[in-house]
């Protein structure tokens, strides 16, 4: 007989959404990204994002002795985030490294998904980047040559340390850069996906991508805060990293907060600081500090009275 | 009373100053960084144990207890200042890689723990297989994570290189993360070996 009454304690409600779900959700967002770094540099960066993926999920499904590969997609999210941030090319064991960090150091020494303090993705990156800087932030940056899908490729400066860029390339992502982050088109396409299916709220990227807005605009003019937003990976870590919902405050204030302080972090690092791009750390440190936001902005409960100080 | 095989072997494994009690971090980190280092550190800190835990052992009745701290530290402090002075004139480069580290022997917590709760109540001859126990534990973590940090962070062994020339140093290995993340896997490493094989 079909069960029509179920005994349970709350919650009563319960989400259509699953950890699948979600992670298959945020991969269908990652999708017009990665279509985007295909086109514009080739071959070369679907090899890179194919090894992040699978030596991710290779990673996790042996730590946690599963059978099943893809598990709850987590891996697959991290490794292709990985690979985002990462230049077109790097030397295959460079990627290869950088996903098992992530996946064994950045989150499954911290007790899995859900326990982790920073965002998986990005430990493996600053490990990159700390231990091979030529590989990732060197002379690395790929001339982007769209529809040259096995054309020949020469590198060139980044634009932020050129900024020499038009607005116009930044936005669609005709400048050379990490496989993500070059294309703002594409990655505004895939958070409105996202917010769509609410996953994401929109405080933390405002509050990121306002601060750097604001901050690029005083240093520089109006044009130079749009420069600031468009190029580097801006956009991508506001949009997909800093909005992590495991590693980013729960409550609403907190999350603007969070997004003020990743924003803050940024761009201190890229006008003061001796590296051309800040997002990495930035949003790092704001990991970090987010079990401390959380605790600072605890809603007031229903009911409460102020507490008088004697 | 434990049997003297016990005391001996006690800093080696469940009692060793790294991987169990955590004393003397600050010197595990800093030096780890080459397998000479950790070696050079831990039997600079070996020899000092050694000879202050004779010395405490055999003034413990003497000392008064109020102001057993200072004696502690200016005994130790002698020693010190010999361990200073013979690598500065017998091993310059490795004196000079240690650095700040040699006098900062004196606040050691494992040679001030090993005085406080060992040397004080025992005599002479239990004192110095605790020491011998302790130092040689010490001087064998400080070695493990120097090997295991300099083989992958620089590519070599006791300087020695043997990773081949196609080899790219992992250089994070080298520096202070570097050091937190190694030592935090060994003490898991070590945790996990300890109730996989049941020595309590």
């Amino acid at each position: 007989m079909e069960r029509k009454l179920v005994v349970s304690s709350s919650p009563h409600l319960k989400s259509p959404d699953d950890i699948q779900s979600i992670m298959v959700d945020v991969l269908v967002a990652l999708f017009p990204v990665a279509l985007m770094a295909v086109f514009l540099f080739g071959y070369r960066a679907l090899i890179t994002m194919i090894i992040a993926m699978v030596v991710a999920m290779a990673t996790e499904a042996i730590i946690l002795r599963k059978g099943n590969f893809f598990g709850d997609g987590s891996a697959a999210v991290t490794g292709l985030l990985l690979a985002m941030t990462l230049p077109p090319a790097p030397p295959w064991w460079v990627v290869a490294i950088g996903s098992i960090v992530a996946i064994a150091i950045g989150k499954q020494i911290y007790g899995g998904l859900g326990n982790n303090i920073f965002n998986p993705a990005l430990v493996g990156r600053a490990v990159l980047v700390v231990s091979w800087g030529t590989h990732i932030a060197g002379n690395v940056w790929l001339k982007p040559v769209p529809f040259g899908f096995t054309a020949d490729m020469v590198t060139q400066a980044s634009p932020l340390t050129t900024f020499n860029a038009s607005l116009g390339d930044l936005f669609l992502g005709t400048v050379s850069g990490s496989l993500g982050e070059t294309s703002a088109l594409a990655l505004i396409i895939g958070a409105v996906w996202l917010f769509y299916r609410g996953h994401i709220d929109w405080r933390i990227p405002g509050g990121f991508i306002g601060v750097v807005f604001l901050l690029g605009l005083i240093s520089g003019g109006f044009s130079m805060g749009l420069y600031h937003v468009l190029a580097g990976g801006v956009l991508l870590g506001a949009l997909f990293m800093a909005t992590d919902m495991v590693t980013s405050p729960v409550t609403p204030a907190g999350k603007l907060i969070f997004g003020v302080g990743c924003g803050v972090v940024t761009m201190a690092i890229r006008l003061f600081g001796s590296l051309p791009e800040g997002v990495t750390f930035g949003i790092l440190l704001m990991n970090g500090l987010a079990p401390l936001i959380d605790n600072l902005t605890l809603p007031k409960k229903f009911g409460e009275v102020k507490k008088i100080n004697a | 009373m434990s049997t003297i095989a016990q005391e001996f072997s006690k800093g080696l494994l469940k009692e060793n100053p790294t991987f169990r009690l955590l004393l003397g971090m600050c010197p595990t980190l800093a030096v780890s960084i080459s397998a000479i280092n950790g070696l050079g550190m831990g039997v600079s800190a070996l020899f000092v144990l050694l000879c202050s835990n004779i010395v405490i052992a055999a003034l413990r009745n003497l000392i008064p207890s109020k102001v057993r701290i200072p004696a502690y530290i200016l005994i130790i402090a002698t020693f010190v200042t010999i361990v200073d002075m013979v690598l500065n004139a017998f091993t310059p480069d490795l004196h000079k890689a240690l650095g700040i580290f040699i006098p900062l022997i004196v606040v050691n917590c494992i040679i001030l723990g090993r005085a406080e709760a060992f040397a004080r109540k025992n005599n002479i001859v239990r004192s110095i297989i605790d020491a011998l126990g302790m130092g040689i534990g010490f001087t064998l973590a400080l070695t493990i994570l120097g090997i295991i940090r300099e083989l992958f962070g620089k590519g070599s062994i006791f300087g020695f290189g043997v990773m081949g020339t196609a080899f790219e140093p992992m250089g994070i290995l080298a520096t202070a993360p570097g050091a937190f993340i190694t030592l935090g896997i060994m003490l898991g490493f070590v945790n996990f070996m300890f109730k996989r094989l049941r020595i309590e």
